[in-house]
Formats: structure tokens, sequence, C-alpha cells
């Protein structure tokens, strides 16, 4: 088991009616390691880590995660990644604790965790204003507590630290970063970030793979590549 | 590359020789209604097309299931088509049934003839299909959210001839059963010989219009292919009735 | 199990915190029957015509929390939450019925009595007990049915149109049903016994779409 890779993608594609959002994606990500996505706005990044995330199936291809394929054993993965991506998924209308709460019994996790959560990215005290009266960068950290909440192997990241000022970035690091020890595959709108951050690298350009590469060999060049 | 629209000429054929035949029975063959005289005549085109149009809903509603089982989405536009279809032989049947209620109660819509009323309900709910499904921007979910749209539906045809059923206290005197079970025997002759035409009837047009379009979708991937644009789904999977 | 207490908890909650559905169910209603005193030109309405304004009523007020049942799902990321936890799909479909279920029994709660002191010939008392009966069969059917057409025109363009007009029709049955039910029961000259032919036909058609709802339900949700 040891040698399974966490994230194993063989020549997945997936359309939206005769549009291809993605093709012939290939990539293999071992346990542990950070797969940074890159490419412009409609590369088909979104939908990579909607696929991966159980919520779009491939049209074809391969997809396994943690060693069980996609779509059949969807339901073995699901509680084992988190996603993180531009909606918050949050009620507005309920506080960040009830929002917590209500995905801790979801997922089956312990209302003390909510509350160890809530302190980490330091919203215990705004923990119970409706999410709507926060401001963008709060509602971002009590997501970041709902994406980690079931302590998910692999973490599923689209732009998460588009609306977090550095300070409360710095707060998330240990739940999101590297360190965290988890599995992640990340997108960002500034590519020399994502890649400093990231072990293995793929470019997408309208839905195809431009490169798949460590992140160490990513050059210049293929990052003008993807958004010239 | 499939070829569709195979053996569509020798059904066409045998569409126009029944519905000739069944017409030749019902103007020059069958004896004329004791009571109802001429007008009872409509009876032969207005009951099949009431019979075929609510079996091509309950079609539509199998091959939607066959659709949700199978994800193979050709079954999607079997079942769109199926329905769609269904719906014009029932605007023919409603049409005629009322014609049929003028001429032997005097009024054009009776509320106390059930099969019509039901008819009427089942219609109202199917003429939803067609916006709903449209409504709906994603090719995939269309499909899927159709397909449950069509299964529900199905379910729904009987218990509503149930309830519309029970609810009429002043059920006319029925001068025929649906099934023909007491028409005499040339009636029911002719009778069987029109419901075969009209069912013949609706098989060829679904055939057509799946011909119809399954060729267009093929042009349309041909032509954008000669325009260099390669970047297209596989074809045998593109079977979205959106055109 | 578990899992649509959870979801239901939170749908209470969010009504409770909102105060989006109920009220506007309730004051719908009400204003109804002071339409229908105007448009049937009369003080008060007794047997069949009395039902046929109380189903009509109840039932058009229930539509505006058919609309609303899903909106929160929908707009604020609850669809994708609850298919990124390992959890049973249909515990949806069995919270949000619920939630309909008991929206729908608040809102005749309120709409009821008013109906009564309103535009109610006959006394409520005597004819309750099988009113509650009947509306509460009457109100599992619309929780169903409402609950799968919510789910089928929220992702629609036109979500508030296609709504009530996919689910009119497929309620029309249960609405015979119900108000030929209630009829008998506000006669002028007090209750008669309670027809138990529409009863039948009720749970009947409770029962069916409530296994269609379950059959097709997971279909809805994924993508």
């Amino acid at each position: 088991m040891v040698d399974t890779p966490a994230i194993e993608l063989r020549g997945v594609a997936r359309f939206f009616g005769e549009r291809i959002a993605l093709r012939n994606i290939s990539v293999i990500v071992p346990a542990g390691a950070t797969l940074a996505v890159l490419g412009r706005n409609g590369a088909g990044k979104s939908t990579l880590l909607r696929v991966l995330a159980t919520l779009l199936r491939q049209h074809a291809g391969e997809v396994s995660l943690l060693g069980e394929p996609l779509p059949q054993r969807a339901f073995a993965v699901r509680g084992r990644l988190g996603l993180l991506a531009h909606e918050p998924l949050l009620y507005r209308d309920l506080s960040g604790r009830e929002n917590l709460r209500y995905h801790a019994r979801l997922h089956g996790v312990s209302a003390e965790r909510v509350e160890d959560l809530l302190r980490e990215v330091g919203m215990e005290r705004r923990g119970d204003e409706p999410v709507r009266l926060l401001s963008r960068g709060m509602v971002q950290r009590v997501a970041v507590c709902r994406a980690v909440l079931h302590d998910p192997e692999i973490l599923l990241l689209d732009e998460a630290r588009a609306n977090l000022d550095p300070g409360a970035s710095e707060l998330v690091e240990p739940l999101l970063g590297r360190a965290s020890g988890r599995t992640r595959v990340i997108t960002s709108h500034d590519p020399q970030a994502a890649l400093a951050e990231a072990d293995f690298a793929l470019g997408l350009r309208d839905g195809r793979p431009t490169f798949s590469l460590p992140a160490d060999q990513v050059t210049p060049e293929h990052v003008r590549e993807l958004y010239a | 590359m499939p070829t569709y629209g195979k053996g569509l000429r020798g059904l066409s054929i045998l569409t126009l020789t029944t519905i000739v035949v069944a017409l030749t029975l019902v103007f020059f063959w069958v004896p004329q209604d004791a009571s109802q005289g001429f007008i009872q005549k409509i009876f032969y085109i207005h009951v099949p097309l009431a019979i075929v149009s609510l079996c091509g809903f309950v079609f539509g509603g199998i091959l939607a299931v066959m659709h949700l089982r199978t994800g193979d989405r050709r079954y999607d536009m079997r079942s769109y088509v199926a329905i769609h279809m269904s719906l014009i032989f029932g605007v023919g049947g409603l049409i005629t049934g009322s014609i049929w209620a003028k001429a032997s109660w005097g009024h054009w819509w009776v509320w106390n003839e059930p099969t019509l009323v039901s008819f009427l309900i089942v219609l109202l709910m199917y003429a939803t299909y067609t916006p709903f499904r449209f409504s709906i921007e994603d090719p995939e979910r269309q499909g899927r959210y159709a397909s449950v749209f069509a299964i529900v539906a199905g379910a729904f045809v009987p218990l509503n001839f149930l309830a519309v059923r029970l609810a009429q206290q002043y059920v006319h005197p029925r001068v025929l059963t649906l099934t023909g079970g007491n028409l005499p025997g040339p009636m029911r002759l002719t009778f069987t010989v029109s419901l075969i035409g009209v069912a013949l009837l609706f098989v060829t047009l679904w055939k057509y219009e799946m011909a119809a379009k399954n060729a267009r979708i093929q042009m349309r991937t041909l032509r954008r292919r000669l325009l260099g644009d390669d970047d297209l789904r596989p074809p045998q999977r593109s079977a979205a009735p959106t055109l | 199990m578990k899992t649509a207490l959870a979801i239901l908890r939170k749908d209470l909650l969010l009504e409770l915190r909102t105060l989006e559905t109920l009220p506007a169910m309730a004051l719908f209603s009400i204003t109804t029957f002071v339409i229908f005193h105007f448009g049937l030109n009369r003080p008060t309405v007794e047997g069949q015509t009395a039902a046929g304004v109380l189903t009509v009523t109840l039932l058009f007020a229930g539509i505006l929390g058919v609309n609303r049942l899903f909106v929160a799902e929908r707009e604020q990321g609850g669809f994708d939450a609850f298919l990124l936890a390992p959890v049973d799909r249909s515990a949806m479909l069995l919270a949000k019925a619920t939630a309909l279920f008991l929206f729908l029994a608040v809102l005749e709660v309120i709409a009821v009595p008013a109906f009564g002191l309103l535009l109610l010939g006959p006394s409520l008392g005597p004819p309750l007990p099988s009113l509650i009966a009947v509306l509460a069969l009457a109100d599992l059917g619309i929780a169903v049915i409402g609950t799968l057409v919510s789910a089928l025109a929220v992702q629609t363009r036109a979500r508030d149109v296609i709504g009530p007009v996919i689910g009119l029709p497929l309620l029309i049955p249960a609405l015979i049903a119900t108000a030929r039910a209630i009829g008998p029961l506000l006669g002028s000259g007090g209750p008669a016994p309670l027809p138990g032919k529409w009863l039948l036909i009720l749970a009947l058609y409770d029962v069916v779409f409530a296994l269609v709802a379950y059959a097709v339900f997971d279909f809805l949700l994924e993508d």
C-alpha cells in the first residue's frame, strides 16, 4: 500500500456537451506530495479539481484516489478528501460555528474539533456571527476549517489563499501547507508562488496538458507559454 | 460511419398501406353506429391516437430508465423523441375527442368524461417536459433530469387515470369501451386495423426523427472536422438532442 | 438517518434565522382567503366549495415553500458540500421532504383556523380530527412530490416558473382526492363520515411517489 500513489490520472477527459474541458490528462502524485495545476482562467483547472473531488465524473480515462478507482468507489474516498474552492460552501445566514457543526455531523466529526479549528484560525470570538456579516478573509478562514474538518488525506485547493491577508495566510499554513502532511493539489493565479510550494506541476491550456514535470524543472518559458 | 434510417422505406410503405386500408374500412365498409351516426367514425382515429400517445409516454419512460441505468445518452435522445412525438399524437387525440364530444353531447368539452379529463391532465404534465428540459443548460444534467421527469411522469399516468375516474359521479353510459371488448365484429376489425396503422405511424415518425437527428449530429461533426477543428468530443458520445 | 437529521436541523435553523418561507406561506394563505371572499362574493362557504377553497389555498401557499426548498443548497454550495461528505444521498430527500412536511403542517396550524374564522360557514370543531387526518396524508404527498419537483426545478434557468408548472399537474390526483375527502366534512349539516375511498387514493399516491422519488433522487444530485 505504501507504493500506491495518492492520486493517479490516466488519459482523463471531461466534456461539457461537445466542448472539451479536459483532455488526455495523466499525472501521478505520490502521497504527501503537492501538485500545482497552472493555466489561464478556463483552462480546466477547476474542472480537474472537481473531478478529483468526486463532484464530476470523467468521461474517459481512469482516475484513482488513494488506490480507489473513481467513480465506482467514490464513496470510499469522499470522507478522505477536502475541497477548498472559490465558493466557501457555507450557508450565509448561519454562523461559522453552526456551519461547521453541520459539516461535522455530515462527516461524523466531534464538536470539539470544530472549536479547536476555530481557535486555530483565530475565529473563536466571531464564530457566532452569521457568515454574511463576516469579511471575505474571515469567511475564507471558516471555509479552511470546513475543508480540513475531517482531517482529509487529500486536499484540493483552488485559489485557496486568494482572499486571505498575509497574517491569515500564516494562520492557516499548518492546516493547508506542506507541513500538514496531506497530499495537495493547488491552483493559483500566481504561478511562481504555486511552484514554490509544489513538488510537481501540470500546465493546462484549453483543457490539454502542455507540460507535466517536477516543479523544479519548470522553466519560465513553460510558464510564459501557458499564459501567452 | 453508421448509416441511419435503415429499413425506413419499407416501414413507410407498410405504414401508408395500413393507414389507407384502415381509412377505407372506416369510410366504406364498417356499418354506421345506430345511435350516433356518421360522426361515430371519428372513434377510429381518436381512440388509436390516444392509446398510441399514452403508450408512447410509457415507452419514453422506459427509455429514460434505460438511460439512467446505462448512462448511454442515446437512450435519452430516444426518450426525448418518443415523448415529444407522443405529445403531438396526444394533442391530435384531444382535438378529435373534443370534436366527438361536440357531436354527440353538444359541448366541445365535457368534464364528466373521465378519460378525456385524465388525458388533458396527462398532456398538461408532459407539455412541461420540453420547456423544463431546455431550461437546463448543462447537457449532461439536462439528459439526466429529463429522464427523471419522464420516469416520474410515467408513474403519474396510471394514478391520474385512477383518481379522475373515481372522481366522476355521473359517468356517461359508455358507448364503447377502449378495449373494444363488446364491439361488434366489423367494428372491432376496423378499430384494430386503425390502431395498428396509427401505431405504425408513430414508429415511422419516431424513426424518421431519430435518423434526422443522428444525421444532423454527424453532419455537424464532419463539417467541424473539415474546418480543422479537432477539438471535438468523439461522435458516438454526442447524442444530445440539443442541437 | 443521522445525516437526514443533521440536514433537517440545519434547514429548520436556517428558516428560523431568515424567516424567508413560513411567514410568506401563512400570509399568502390568509390573503387568498380574502380574495376568495370577494371573488366568490359570499360571506361564508361550506361543503365542496369550502373544500375547494381550502385545498387550492393550501396548495398554492405550499408551492411557495416548494420553490424555496433547495435555493440555499444551490446558491450557497450546499449541494457540493453535501456531495463531498461520505453519506447516503437519499438522506437529502428524506430531510427535505420532512422539512417541507413540517412547513406545511405549521402553515395549516395557522391557515386552517384562519379559514374557520374568515370563511367557513359550519363550525370547524366537529370535523377537525378527520380534517387533520386528510391534511396529513395530503401534506405527505405534497412533501414528496414537492421535494422531487423542487430538486428538478432548482437547476433550471426559470426555476420559479418551472417548479409550479411541473408540480401542479403532478399534484392534481392528490388534490382531487383531498378536496373530495374534505368536502363532506365541511357540509352545512355537520360532518359526514370520512370517505375512505379518497384516503386510500391519497395513501396510494403517497406510497407510489415516495418509492419513485427514492429510486430517482440520486440522479438529481450527482454530476
